[in-house]
């Protein structure tokens, strides 16, 4: 019954209204336009001058037509031309056809973006900003006028831009099945693109060269006959294809409670299945690529049970990644400078994981007791104080202060196999373990008396605590899971990369899991594991490489665009839990509920309506 | 139900000379209050007399500056908020709050917290212990639900507890206390906020939790009928002292109550 009642909740959506004929083109919302072109052409000044057009111009996308620098140009008016007609939809107000009148407003908009280019040509070629500005240089002027003059340069932009930005408009205007398919076809060229070295060596696993020597150009970028084929295929794909995911999707949601379960566990089955079979075929690039992502899952696994489920704000979660491969190292090591009872791996990760929930008991004691903000902070002072403790003279005869711990030998596995960082295969694996093992204590203990009191703290500590909570203890609990979560990672870090440094464990570490929490969806545990995907996977952690590690200079940059998007687009993450949903969204939920009729009117007369599905 | 409350018997809640300030606020000031097992007393008094404040001293929310609160007997001194809801004291409050996010079951199910005793371990290895005490709280919490008739079941188990009406949520924090499994149960303004029927109806349902349920009651009220309908006793407070107590009749005809309530007449001149 319940059931019934959620999907007809999710199925509620906007009421069909019927379209007013579109507008005619100039009855443009001038100032609308202008102001959001400036915004683009500021952020175009902006990319420019934070040098990754010419620093990625060297990667090419479609040969010879588009290298990676252009596009992060390229993406700015097409942004702005798609956005500017956008129509907020509101009761009782008319909602316009799209028409000539979004492509003649995208291409406007998109030439005052451009213009910003333009203007930067300009000032390019007449001044000489070089010494607060590092990267206004000739290089730049060169790359941004095609290597012709800067009149061309200024032409060539607003020309571009109007362009660019009117195919942004124009894709309003295309119909939803024919937009799917365009949208899908970029995609998949601009993913087969950029992916290219994923592609290559995951192609030469599966000895597929001939195929990749195919797609791509000898020296990068796909060529642009196969740019072509890609879209088409890709294109009809997506044309056969619709709807069909989505079917597919409703059908799970409708099936009925065991029948669903069984669905769901063959989801994970397969993707498990997927995972333990993948690496086979990668080569070392992809798995060492995995085996970060999976460290990294760990990690956020672990901050998503303090953050995401006791609602515990916890800036300096790397204290415990630190303080696990710190412990790990010294177990394990023989080279550690005090003590080196060179235990197994195995062994070692036993006394890690009782030192790390020690050390979480003796900073969460402290902080526990704190709410909110000051708790953040204080969290923060901690996160620091370990590090500095490891850099510290004053144990550097246990810690090897900045020299670190190095030579720590692989993870023995009951002496059958060794796992170390020359064999980013095996680390992958023994990641993929310790990340089933998270998943399946974050996934129980959710379910159980103390999740829910995880979440009552989280909702209103105070009631909780009148409600019988000891929220003391409880909160301590989850800040000593997260911390032994968070040492997994750790043991398995110091063995795959085989020393450990303090500054491997800068602050920078708990802010990118905390963003893979928080872009992923926090209390979600497939938000998490997805965030760990794009953000690590894609961008690249704080020290390792991603897919793609041209970006790897702008990652920070990148990070701090996609949350600031993501925060005003999509607060509750990529992939949200429904409970975090439920906070972000409690009034439009409340106001479906109740014109659904489920509120019962507060006459009092026996709970008004008949109870809908009971 | 148990026997009438004797006169010589000891009380279940007694506060001795209980004090709290606020600053230079004495917002209790020497209160003596006691409740009975299986008694009703309704706590009036205008607004600032301290009723709220007595709450919260009861359930460890607010400090005490002096006296003393025996509960059974011993004192509640010193414990946290969530050691008295162990020793058997539950409460609503005056601004409804719930665990918005938390569906109806939920927030039933969680405060039975200090009654289970499953910790990670039996949750991490699914023991049969654990199963056991989960469906054991799921059953619990339906009961408890159930106490209100068809509102807070059914298709309602799984809807948060924000999509509720008004009226829905005060009677979900009532069903929040209950599952606490108390001997004596604080409802602060149960009928708030409802309209004559529904706060009629809420009316029976304390008289209900008393012979049905064993609850010792103490309500904060500003309704007279519901006062008038549900106490065996009325205790009036004012500046955070008790000017006046006994049963209903008795109280609505106290000089020094309706002082409170009105002011002074023209004598003060």
């Amino acid at each position: 019954m319940t059931a019934t009642v959620a999907s007809e909740t999710g199925s509620a959506g906007p009421a069909e209204t019927p379209l007013a004929p579109s507008r005619p083109v100039l009855a443009q919302d001038w100032r609308r336009l202008v102001r959001m072109g400036a915004v683009g052409a500021v952020a175009q000044i902006f990319i420019a001058l934070s040098n990754m057009p010419v620093r990625l111009d060297e990667r090419l996308v479609v040969k010879p037509i588009l290298s990676l620098g252009y596009l992060t140009l390229l993406i700015v008016p097409f942004a702005a031309g798609h956005r500017v007609g956008h129509q907020i939809k509101r009761e009782g107000m008319a909602v316009y056809a799209a028409g000539a009148h979004e492509v003649a407003g995208g291409a406007a908009c998109g030439a005052v973006a451009g213009g910003g280019v333009s203007l930067l040509a300009v000032l390019l070629a007449n001044f000489d900003l070089r010494e607060p500005l590092v990267n206004w240089s000739p290089m730049l002027a060169e790359l941004l006028a095609f290597g012709n003059a800067t009149w061309f340069a200024v032409v060539i932009w607003l020309l571009i831009g109007a362009a660019v930005g009117g195919s942004g408009g124009a894709l309003r205007v295309l119909g939803p099945s024919t937009r799917r398919a365009v949208v899908t076809m970029a995609l998949a060229v601009g993913g087969t693109a950029v992916l290219e070295p994923l592609v290559v060596d995951l192609a030469e696993g599966m000895r597929l060269e001939a195929l990749t020597d195919r797609l791509y150009a000898p020296r990068g970028g796909i060529n642009w006959t196969s740019a072509l084929g890609l879209a088409a295929a890709s294109g009809i794909l997506a044309v056969l294809g619709r709807g069909r995911v989505r079917q597919a999707r409703e059908h799970v949601a409708a099936l009925e409670g065991a029948k669903r379960t069984r669905t769901n566990l063959g989801l994970i089955a397969l993707t498990g299945a997927a995972l333990v079979i993948l690496p086979l075929f990668a080569g070392k690039l992809t798995n060492e690529l995995l085996a970060n992502v999976g460290l990294f899952v760990l990690l956020a696994l672990g901050l998503n049970v303090v953050v995401g489920l006791a609602g515990i704000l916890d800036l300096g979660y790397v204290a415990f990644f630190a303080v696990g491969s710190y412990s790990a190292a010294v177990l394990t090591a023989a080279t550690s400078p005090r003590i080196n009872p060179e235990m197994p791996w195995l062994v070692a990760l036993i006394v890690v994981v009782i030192i790390t929930g020690l050390v979480g008991l003796f900073i969460g004691a402290p902080v526990i007791r704190m709410r909110g903000d000051y708790l953040a902070i204080v969290t923060l002072g901690f996160g620091e104080i370990i590090r500095l403790i490891f850099l510290s003279d004053w144990l550097s005869g246990w810690f090897g202060g900045s020299q670190g711990i190095t030579k720590i030998p692989g993870a023995g596995i009951f002496g059958l196999t060794s796992v170390a960082g020359t064999d980013p295969r095996r680390v992958f694996y023994l990641v993929l373990a310790f990340c089933a093992i998270a998943i399946y204590v974050s996934w129980r203990l959710e379910r159980s008396r103390l999740g829910r009191a995880w979440m009552a703290v989280r909702e209103d500590e105070t009631v909780a605590e009148a409600m019988g909570i000891n929220t003391v203890n409880v909160k301590l609990l989850a800040f000593v899971v997260g911390a032994v979560l968070g040492s997994f990672s750790g043991a398995i870090f110091s063995a795959k990369v085989g020393s450990v440094f303090p500054n491997s464990f800068l602050i920078l570490v708990s802010i990118v899991i905390l963003v893979v929490v928080i872009f992923g969806g926090m209390g979600s545990i497939v938000g998490v594991i997805a965030g760990s995907a794009v953000l690590i996977g894609v961008l690249g952690g704080p020290k390792q490489p991603g897919l793609l590690a041209e970006f790897s200079e702008f990652k920070l940059l990148i990070y701090g665009a996609l949350l600031i998007w993501m925060m005003l687009a999509r607060p509750e993450g990529l992939i949200p839990s429904v409970r975090r949903s439920r906070e972000l969204h409690q009034q439009e939920m409340a106001q479906d509920a109740w014109l659904k009729g489920q509120v019962e009117d507060d006459d009092g007369n026996g709970g008004g309506r008949a109870a809908p599905a009971t | 139900m148990t026997a009438a409350n004797g006169t010589g018997r000891r009380p279940l809640l007694e506060t001795r000379k209980l004090s709290v300030d606020f600053g230079g606020l004495h917002a209790l000031d020497e209160l003596d209050f006691e409740v009975h097992e299986g008694e009703i007393v309704s706590v009036i008094g205008p607004n600032g007399a301290g009723k709220t404040t007595l709450f919260n001293a009861i359930s460890a929310t607010v400090q005490l500056s002096a006296g003393d609160i025996l509960f059974e007997g011993e004192s509640l001194l010193g414990l946290d908020p969530n050691r008295v809801t162990a020793r058997g004291i539950a409460r609503t409050f005056q601004n409804v709050r719930l665990f918005a996010n938390m569906t109806v079951l939920e927030n039933v199910m969680v405060s039975q917290h200090c009654r289970t005793h499953q910790h990670a371990f039996g949750a991490l290895f699914y023991t049969p212990a654990f199963r056991r005490e989960e469906a054991e709280i799921r059953e619990r919490a339906e009961e408890v639900l159930s106490f209100f008739g068809s509102r807070l079941v059914g298709y309602r188990f799984d809807q948060p507890a924000f999509t509720l009406s008004y009226a829905n949520r005060r009677r979900l924090e009532i069903a929040r206390a209950m599952a606490t499994q108390p001997k004596l149960i604080l409802l602060d303004e149960p009928v708030a906020g409802m309209n004559p029927v529904e706060s009629a109806e809420l009316t029976g349902m304390i008289g209900r939790l008393r012979d049905e349920w064993g609850f010792a009651i103490v309500v904060i009220e500003h309704h007279m009928d519901v006062v008038r309908e549900v106490s065996d006793r009325v205790v009036v407070l004012d500046h955070g002292t008790k000017i006046a107590e006994g049963d209903y009749a008795e109280v609505s005809n106290d000089p020094l109550v309706i002082e409170a309530y009105l002011g002074h007449g023209a004598d003060a001149s």
